[in-house]
């Protein structure tokens, strides 16, 4: 009983402590690791809540496909970050008060505990975890109940995946290129000529 | 305390939204963070699905906040380009500067 216990609060600490010093963070590329350190952690508190899969997507996705592009984008783009700094304390106060406000109104709306009981049953009971393991489970209902909006999700991917190359495809000038094109076409009798030299004479 | 319980996992996904809001106040000039901002309320909001869906055995929670990653990564990935895209144009990221069509 004790050691999920300790195993949440380490997790959930370190979550908030990374989710903390991504924002206060001076320099991006920090930024940047300890958002990786959070999705870490979080992918830890999935896996105490049961959701292995989910913990599992969390840090192949997150981390190593999103907080990796966040990476290259941060240290591919030559910006002085000090700038970007100043004038910032103007707004710590305010957004500091908003933060404190809607922190107390959600914590006030969870202690208030007006959530639904446990043990609803709900649409898609999860099965005993010695019947069906997390992924199996979670298979069986994405590709039946849930197909039509895995295709959209995926749909959705795609239309990312071609916006982003249309978005930051361009022409370079003066680049020298293979055109596989005009090279294909290119036929022996348009280039080679065959000469009779007499013996004594040139070309 | 010990008793770990679904209150347990919404205060940490409450603490991690009100951060990420915070994070767009306090670096309101940087989109990058913003952006890393936005990635933490998304990371709140499936904490927040996934704790539900553990408290009420119920999977479709699970199923949506594989969604909802979904949409992040699709969101980050296009927000990246537009940035880059935009640090070609202008040479900076600041938010002031985006202001060429005076919306």
């Amino acid at each position: 009983m004790i050691i999920p216990a300790i195993a949440f609060y380490v997790f959930a600490a370190i979550t908030i402590l990374s989710g903390l010093m991504v924002v206060t963070a001076r320099n991006p590329v920090h930024s940047v690791l300890w958002l990786i350190l959070a999705f870490f952690n979080s992918a830890g508190l999935f896996v105490l809540m049961g959701a292995e899969f989910l913990a599992m997507v969390l840090v192949v996705v997150y981390v190593g496909a999103v907080a990796v592009l966040f990476l290259f984008v941060v240290m591919m783009l030559d910006i002085n970050f000090q700038n970007l700094r100043q004038g910032a304390t103007n707004y710590a106060m305010i957004g500091g008060i908003i933060g404190v406000i809607l922190l107390l109104e959600l914590i006030f709306l969870l202690g208030s505990a007006a959530v639904l009981p446990a043990g609803v049953a709900g649409a898609q009971p999860t099965p005993a975890f010695d019947v069906m393991s997390n992924t199996h489970a979670l298979g069986h209902v994405l590709y039946t109940d849930y197909f039509y909006l895995f295709q959209a999700a995926g749909l959705v991917l795609l239309v990312a995946m071609i916006g982003a190359i249309v978005l930051t495809l361009r022409q370079r000038e003066g680049v020298r290129k293979q055109k596989v094109a005009s090279q294909m076409e290119r036929r022996p009798e348009d280039t080679l000529e065959v000469v009779k030299v007499q013996s004594g004479q040139g070309v | 305390m010990l008793e770990i319980g679904l209150a347990h996992y919404l205060t940490v996904a409450a603490i991690l939204f009100t951060l990420g809001i915070f994070g767009i106040f306090l670096n309101r000039r940087n989109v990058i963070v913003i952006l890393m901002s936005i990635e933490l309320i998304l990371l709140a909001v499936n904490i927040n699905f996934v704790a539900f869906s553990a408290h009420l055995g119920d999977l479709a929670g699970q199923v949506f906040a594989m969604f909802v990653l979904t949409v992040a990564a699709a969101e980050a990935a296009i927000g990246l380009a537009i940035l880059v895209v935009y640090f070609r144009n202008r040479g900076s990221i600041a938010v002031d500067d985006i202001n060429l069509m005076k919306g």
